[in-house]
């Protein structure tokens, strides 16, 4: 897991410089959002406050933006991927409730109990189709259903990279598609946030429930890697 | 990971069965750079409980009772002034980074709106 992220970080750090330039662009293409969005997209005084001190912390080398990640995905329980794959675990066992979650995600979360705090949209992987979400203009991220991003996910290069190929982008990750595999890309906003369903492994007919929600990874429902099967 | 010994013991930590609790993503930032600066022993949890216990003394002596809501604004506010106090950092560079920060997201709506018009 850490020896995967870390690799991830050090393919991403080599296209940062002419990334950003291209995330700009991006940001500038994607821009459809209202002024009472724009006012709910600015921070809390407490979460600039905290990222300043990551940022001046790690500028004087002190902490490691990576390790925080570390420790954040150890220790977070209430908000974290277990919650998404609820979600992802309970579309495989019943058709009706993936119907529902496909048409109407804050409905369906809203079923299991699962809290939201922004509107969600459940995207469906399928034999032809991938999805894979990004935040091209910052790091919009449904954290209340999949915990905090990976580093990656927030680093310019998979921002720009994503939107402008995601093929080579998923390659990089390890996951190889067809050529007759569509792919679309979701770009996250501080409004609507994306979550994956990943196709169900084959080989896991017997499987409950519980079973089958510790199949599912975080990377899954970012679309950043497909479910392998696990027999 | 371990969990630290210092940590298991600061009082009223957020928590359920399986750890520590979080609203917010800046929360469990906080907190990792907390644990971090520890585990590096760049601090040492008992001058983070003291300095931890001192804000939230304040924090009751100003009135407010607190039932765990703000318990990680009292963490940032804790370790901002614990990192400047070790010299780790100055106040001035905590602050000139988030008016950096706050630009850039100004800079950033305003690009989306220009976008959306």
């Amino acid at each position: 897991m850490t020896e995967d992220k870390v690799s991830r970080r050090e393919f991403l750090a080599k296209t940062s410089l002419a990334a950003s330039t291209a995330v700009a662009a991006a940001a500038t293409a994607t821009g459809q959002v209202g002024a009472q969005e724009v006012e709910e997209y600015a921070q809390s005084d407490y979460s600039v406050r905290a990222k300043a001190l990551v940022s001046v912390l790690t500028k004087k080398n002190l902490i490691d933006p990576t390790e925080i990640d570390e420790v954040i995905e150890f220790y977070e329980t209430r908000v974290g991927p277990h919650i998404g794959a609820r979600l992802v675990a309970r579309s495989w066992v019943d058709p009706e409730f993936r119907e529902r979650l496909l048409s109407d995600a804050n409905a369906a979360a809203t079923e299991l109990g699962i809290e939201r705090r922004r509107d969600l949209v459940a995207v469906a992987n399928t034999p032809q189709v991938h999805n894979l979400v990004v935040c091209t203009l910052c790091s919009c991220y449904p954290w209340f259903i999949l915990g905090l991003p990976p580093t990656w996910y927030k680093d310019a290069p998979y921002r720009a990279r994503a939107v402008i190929d995601p093929r080579g982008v998923l390659k990089e990750f390890g996951t190889e598609l067809d050529e007759g595999v569509e792919v679309r890309v979701w770009d996250s906003t501080a409004e609507v946030r994306y979550i994956v369903i990943p196709v169900r492994p084959q080989g896991t007919d017997g499987m409950t429930e519980g079973q089958l929600q510790a199949l599912v990874t975080r990377d899954s429902m970012i679309g950043a890697e497909r479910l392998k099967s696990p027999v | 990971m371990i969990i630290p010994d210092g940590l298991a013991e600061l009082r009223l930590l957020p928590r359920d069965e399986e750890g520590p609790v979080f609203a917010e993503p800046w929360q469990a930032q906080v907190f990792a750079v907390v644990v971090r600066l520890a585990e590096t022993g760049e601090l040492t949890w008992k001058e983070w409980a003291d300095r931890l216990g001192a804000v939230l003394r304040e924090a009751e002596d100003r009135g407010e009772f607190d039932t765990g809501e703000r318990y990680y604004e009292h963490w940032l506010t804790a370790v901002e002034r614990l990192v400047v106090e070790k010299n780790l950092t100055g106040m001035e560079d905590l602050t000139k980074e988030g008016e950096e920060i706050r630009e850039n997201d100004h800079h950033r709506r305003e690009h989306q709106l220009e976008g959306g018009a």
